[in-house]
């Protein structure tokens, strides 16, 4: 039986048909969260991934009814354009503000911000903090590629020691411009923190574990715990001058030496946290 | 009509824009702060969210608010800074909230970033400044250093805030209200302009005994979650296409033309004045005493006080400026508001200026004697 | 049947999904897409296991996976 026979009505976020027949089932699709609209990303650029997990989420917890998204200043810009809930564009970094005010004018509201690094840990840095420190309701998909993307491949809070970018044409050198910063680390000591985690975007391994990780980070909200982040670690394969699949393969092979992978703080399952230990914070600057 | 428009030279006030709440309740007059009105009224004009940051000389709005509004069951959260502040203001009226923040010159200027998003996003809230002497930290004493900030923009691209001046505690009271009404109208931020002095002083002012209850504003254009709707809102200032953000410009510029029909302004003794003092705030205060000196010696002087800066009631001064001698501009800075005012007059007669900074405020001797000396001076330009 | 359904308007030829399938069935087309790249394609179905790992790394979100409903003869 051909596709275009099965191909029958039922409804999808693209607009292709999708398949309705009797002894098929279609076990993965564009989510319906998300729009039919064609993404801007660079070609294996990993924001298309987690976008299409952020959708599942809203799809799988019933949210888009009562769902306020926040997007952020950097590549991810018109991430409002591929969700089909309600969205705001804050200027940059100061999404976890705009996403405060949001949640707490109604706390019936689900409000996520998706934030890069350069908005998140440079620009954004107080109102990251601040959030996490006041435990707001809020969950933070925060993706994390070591580079500012968008505006041409320079330095980023997070770009490795030795990592040549536009503004560190030899490298990243700790001794001008120090250490990348670790966000989950910096974020683990703040008891308003109710899921903290971090996982490479490197692998289908890795995307399913990011799913779990942002079930929790989901939850902390649902279940007025606190403050959940899941920090992306995402390829910029043009920034980068990787293919796609390189830039996954230097994730596992040299930046989780820097951030490395992990469950850092689960107020919401506390058993799971003992389950899971907390990863070793020691920030090496490892080699890029 | 507000308290203070007692003479009917105000008579393109817009009667649909009313402060509401204060008539037909019950009122007690008691002495107020100045602040401590702004509060009041921003609560009685149906704030829901409040964010802000500490900085003198406005301290007791949040302190104010920081009891009143959980009290209420309403939001008060104190932001780690103005720029987290302005964008909270920002999240909150995207979700269709009566919403402010309070701060003083300096907090502001941080502010401006967020300014522009918000009236690129068409976003309703208000902002008070209860200004002090800049630049830098400049002082806590009052100033009016910051009307050029206030009514041209103050942030990036063509944009305006509707901007507000009270000049007593009683107008401080009522143009929170007012201030609510237009920018939720226009869907544009709207600044109240007070000073150091407006927001210390204790004066006399009825304010109601009851707050009314919240008196929701349908806005369609609102991210406060798809529910049933058909369509998804997104509240954003991002226009990639040259021609769809000139048609957006257009649609903004468009709108503060509109509003040029909520200019108020309040006139004193003009209708036989040869001389016009053109004064706003606590400036007018001093100006409307250096014309009640001026007028026991003989001078035929008149008070014009734009309530709106902006708009600004240029009309009304062109008008005035065919049947005066002279206009004298008294401001707490170099010179700002006189652009406007000499824009207005159109060199139709002469445009002089007098102005002090750095906080300090003169009295009415010191001002009545300026104007004295300079009649038949000419424009000072 | 066909298990996968790639839409070929969004690939833009990134090769993660050839290059994560353990049955190494897909491989980039000749052919151009209108946005300029050269789209997956399922160049060996038989040895399709709708496993959907193609799908979880597809940047696009641009892969619909079937299989056969189980249970059924």
């Amino acid at each position: 039986m051909s596709i275009e026979m099965a191909m029958m009505g039922k409804a999808s976020a693209d607009d292709r048909p999708a398949t309705t027949c009797d002894d098929v089932e279609c076990v993965m699709a564009r989510p319906a969260s998300m729009t039919d609209k064609l993404m801007h990303y660079c070609p294996g650029c990993t924001h298309g991934i987690i976008h299409r997990l952020v959708g599942e989420m809203i799809d799988e917890f019933g949210l888009l009814d009562h769902t306020v998204g926040v997007c952020p200043v950097g590549c991810s810009v018109f991430a409002y354009e591929y969700f089909q809930c309600d969205a705001i564009e804050a200027s940059h970094g100061r999404a976890p503000a705009v996403a405060t005010a949001v949640k707490r004018t109604d706390s019936s509201r689900f409000v996520f911000t998706y934030q890069g690094d350069g908005d998140l840990a440079s620009i954004g840095m107080a109102e990251t903090i601040h959030a996490a420190a006041r435990g707001e309701r809020i969950t933070i998909f925060f993706v994390n590629n070591g580079i500012y993307g968008m505006t041409g491949g320079q330095m980023a809070p997070t770009s490795l020691i030795g990592q040549k970018t536009t503004t560190s044409p030899s490298g990243r050198i700790a001794e001008t411009t120090g250490m990348p910063i670790g966000v989950c680390e910096l974020l683990s000591s703040l008891k308003g923190v109710a899921y903290l985690a971090r996982v490479p975007i490197s692998s289908p391994k890795n995307i399913n574990t990011a799913r779990k990780y942002m079930r929790k980070a989901i939850r902390a909200q649902l279940e007025n715990k606190g403050l959940g982040l899941v920090e992306f670690l995402s390829t910029c394969p043009v920034q980068w001058a990787m293919s796609p699949i390189a830039a996954m393969k230097h994730i596992d092979n040299t930046v989780i030496k820097t951030f490395p992978p992990g469950v850092f703080v689960d107020r919401v399952d506390p058993v799971d946290a003992t389950s899971t230990p907390m990863p070793a914070v020691a920030h090496t600057g490892a080699e890029a | 009509m507000s308290a203070t428009l007692e003479h009917p030279g105000a008579k393109n006030v817009a009667a649909e824009s009313e402060p509401r709440g204060t008539e037909q309740v019950a009122g007690t007059k008691r002495l107020v702060k100045g602040n401590e009105a702004l509060a009041l009224g921003a609560v009685h004009g149906g704030l829901e969210a409040f964010f802000g940051y500490p900085i003198t000389p406005q301290n007791e709005i949040p302190e104010i608010l920081s009891g009143l509004l959980p009290s209420l069951g309403r939001v008060f959260l104190q932001a780690e800074s103005e720029v987290a502040s302005i964008n909270m203001v920002y999240g909150a009226s995207a979700a269709g909230h009566r919403t402010m923040t309070s701060s003083s010159s300096p907090g502001i200027s941080l502010m401006m970033e967020g300014l522009s998003y918000i009236a690129g996003a068409r976003l309703p809230c208000v902002i008070i400044n209860v200004m002090r002497g800049g630049p830098g930290l400049g002082n806590i004493a009052p100033s009016q250093a910051d009307y050029f900030q206030a009514c041209k923009g103050g942030g990036h691209g063509d944009f305006h805030s509707l901007v507000l001046a009270p000049w007593n505690v009683q107008e401080m009271f009522e143009l929170p209200a007012l201030a609510f009404d237009l920018a939720d109208r226009y869907r544009t931020p709207v600044f109240i302009l007070a000073d150091a002095v407006l927001g210390s002083m204790l004066e006399p002012a009825v304010v109601p005994d009851q707050i009314p209850p919240l008196r929701k504003v349908s806005k369609e254009w609102a991210t406060v979650g798809r529910g049933r709707r058909a369509v998804k809102n997104v509240v954003n200032s991002l226009y990639l296409d040259p021609e769809v953000l000139s048609a957006h410009n257009e649609t903004l510029q468009s709108t503060y033309r509109e509003a040029r029909r909520e200019i108020r302004y309040d006139t004193r003794f003009t209708d036989d004045a040869e001389i016009l003092l053109v004064a706003f705030g606590i400036a007018a205060r001093v100006g409307l005493s250096a014309v009640r000196l001026l007028r026991k010696q003989g001078m035929r002087i008149g008070l014009l006080r734009p309530i709106t800066l902006f708009p600004f009631p240029s009309d009304a001064i062109k008008h005035l400026a065919k049947q005066v001698r002279q206009t004298f501009v008294f401001e707490l800075n170099s010179g700002q508001m006189v652009e406007d005012v000499r824009l207005a007059v159109n060199g139709i007669s002469p445009v002089d200026f007098y102005g002090r900074m750095g906080g300090v405020l003169p009295g009415p001797e010191e001002l009545a004697e300026q104007i004295r000396s300079r009649i038949g001076r000419g424009d000072s330009l | 049947m066909e298990r996968l359904d790639i839409d070929v308007r969004r690939c833009k030829g990134c090769g993660l999904c050839v290059e994560f399938c353990p049955k190494h069935c897909l491989e980039l087309g000749d052919g151009m897409n209108a946005i300029g790249y050269h789209p997956a394609e399922l160049h060996k179905p038989e040895a399709c296991t709708s496993c959907s790992l193609c799908a979880e790394v597809c940047p696009e979100a641009g892969i619909r996976v079937f299989r056969k409903k189980k249970g059924k003869p």
